[in-house]
């Protein structure tokens, strides 16, 4: 499970917090959202859960214990795929585990297993620059898997990639959440994309420094088709989550 | 060779006014023609390449090899440390405003006439391009690729091996081809000045003997032979990294 407690932080360069006193948690296996406006701070959470930027005050706990003491909790998968374009699909899904110094044997072993998975058995062999932008995000995702953290932090995956493709990756997401059980925390600015994917929905409404976040439940069940997002509840869910982003957003 | 073209019929046409213009002037010690120069060096050919071209060749193998062990170890210094990155930048830069053919003779009258005196000439010119580029190649390095690989837990040095050091290797290539023709003229000038043997020495003599054709003759030399290593060079780089467009 993850818990802000208190968590404050501002980045040294600028005058107005980022984040003040901000406490929520994650419990294991949920698939989180967190919406909202740009430049919100929504990027700086992950930030801090994976460690690139330490809070000023308050704590952050995984399972209770604070992130200082643990290693690996979190991997995080950026809205670039950031593949190295040296290295075959196959090294690059290896990386985390190269760096957690996973012997040879069982590095290829794994690769293997996971790109079967995210359906690139064949592309292994292959370089970032023969794969379409779906299937770049996918060995990005692969590699995240690979870092064998419980808990995966997605900073907008999709966002780059044409709609069907983006329809696509969801679907697929939603169908590896499934079969990995992992905690995923989703950053999106796409409301329908929040819906369509997360059980929980953190929404941030307020200026710098933003001091909490409201969670909403999505009311929809798994697996889930995009049918459901028709349906008159979730319409509204919608139209209410849209109004309270505009609200939030000064022109 | 389709794309050559332009510039293969233009060096073509350049030549054919020159062999005109020193046909014109018909005076081979002021302008040797472009044929006459290629006959000079048929006729110079035992003791330009057996002596002289090896003698020019061994101090810019020499030069250019110690620069890149210099220019690479300054290049990661400075990026491993901030501080010494301070302290060496402005020195660096500052080593380039020293006018090398003025210094030259200095090194002679320290090394005398023996390799390394030229050798240091060559350096003074070398290691500054493969410093400075290869330095600049370690700071194009992503942030965010770099961050990436940080919360995966790696280390200073998985960072330096696993993306700076291929980040910077297109950088290298750049480096080396640019300093392959310095470390050709540095050897060149340093030979000029002070040598007993040498393609630029050779040059020099032919100079005292008002040998037109046999003072261009060493300077075609060591213009192909710069021009052969850069190929060979870019063949090399252009098997081992094929993603440069995507960095």
């Amino acid at each position: 499970m993850l818990r802000f407690e208190g968590v404050s932080f501002r980045y040294p360069e600028d005058e107005l917090g980022m984040v003040e006193n901000l406490s929520f948690q994650v419990a294991d296996g949920e698939f989180v959202a967190i919406i909202g406006a740009s430049g919100c701070g929504k990027s700086t959470v992950f930030r801090l859960i994976n460690g690139l930027e330490r809070p000023d005050g308050g704590k952050i706990l995984v399972d209770e214990k604070p992130i200082e003491t643990i290693k690996n909790y979190s991997a995080f998968m950026p809205q670039k795929d950031l593949l190295f374009p040296w290295r075959s699909v196959e090294k690059n899904v290896s990386l985390p585990m190269e760096l957690g110094k996973v012997p040879m044997g069982e590095q290829e072993k794994r690769a293997a297993l996971v790109l079967e998975q995210v359906g690139l058995a064949d592309y292994a062999k292959k370089y970032p620059k023969d794969l379409s932008g779906g299937m770049k995000q996918r060995v990005s995702f692969a590699r995240t898997l690979l870092s064998g953290a419980d808990m995966l932090l997605l900073d907008e995956p999709f966002s780059a990639l044409d709609y069907l493709t983006r329809v696509e990756m969801q679907e697929w997401l939603l169908a590896q959440w499934a079969h990995y059980h992992k905690t995923i925390l989703f950053i999106t600015h796409d409301v329908e994309e929040a819906i369509f994917l997360a059980k929980r929905i953190y929404i941030i409404q307020d200026a710098r420094p933003f001091t909490q976040m409201e969670s909403i439940e999505v009311p929809l069940g798994y697996p889930r088709n995009r049918e459901a997002l028709k349906q008159g509840e979730i319409v509204e869910l919608k139209e209410s989550l849209i109004g309270k982003l505009r609200r939030s957003v000064s022109l | 060779m389709k794309k050559n073209l332009p510039s293969v019929l233009l060096v073509l046409v350049l030549l054919l006014l020159w062999q005109g213009a020193a046909m014109g002037i018909n005076a081979a010690y002021i302008l040797p023609s472009p044929t006459g120069i290629l006959v000079r060096l048929w006729e110079l050919r035992v003791p330009l390449f057996k002596v002289h071209l090896p003698a020019t060749m061994g101090v810019t193998a020499l030069g250019l090899l110690i620069s890149i062990g210099l220019g690479l170890l300054l290049a990661i210094s400075m990026d491993w440390n901030p501080k010494l990155e301070k302290a060496l930048y402005p020195v660096i830069v500052a080593s380039q405003t020293i006018p090398t053919t003025a210094i030259a003779p200095l090194f002679i009258l320290w090394f005398g006439y023996s390799i390394w005196s030229k050798v240091l000439v060559t350096i003074l010119m070398t290691f500054f391009p493969i410093a400075i580029t290869v330095f600049d190649g370690f700071k194009s390095t992503k942030r965010e690729m770099e961050e990436l690989l940080f919360t995966y837990g790696a280390t200073k040095k998985d960072i330096f091996l696993k993306l700076k050091l291929p980040t910077a290797l297109p950088h290298f290539f750049s480096a080396i081809k640019m300093a392959i023709p310095l470390s050709v003229i540095g050897a060149a000038i340093a030979e000029w000045l002070g040598a007993q043997k040498g393609l630029g020495y050779f040059s020099k003599r032919m100079m005292t003997q008002l040998d037109g054709a046999g003072v261009f003759a060493p300077v075609v030399l060591l213009s192909v032979v710069a021009m052969l290593t850069v190929w060979v060079i870019t063949i090399v780089e252009n098997k081992l990294i094929t993603w440069r467009k995507e960095i």
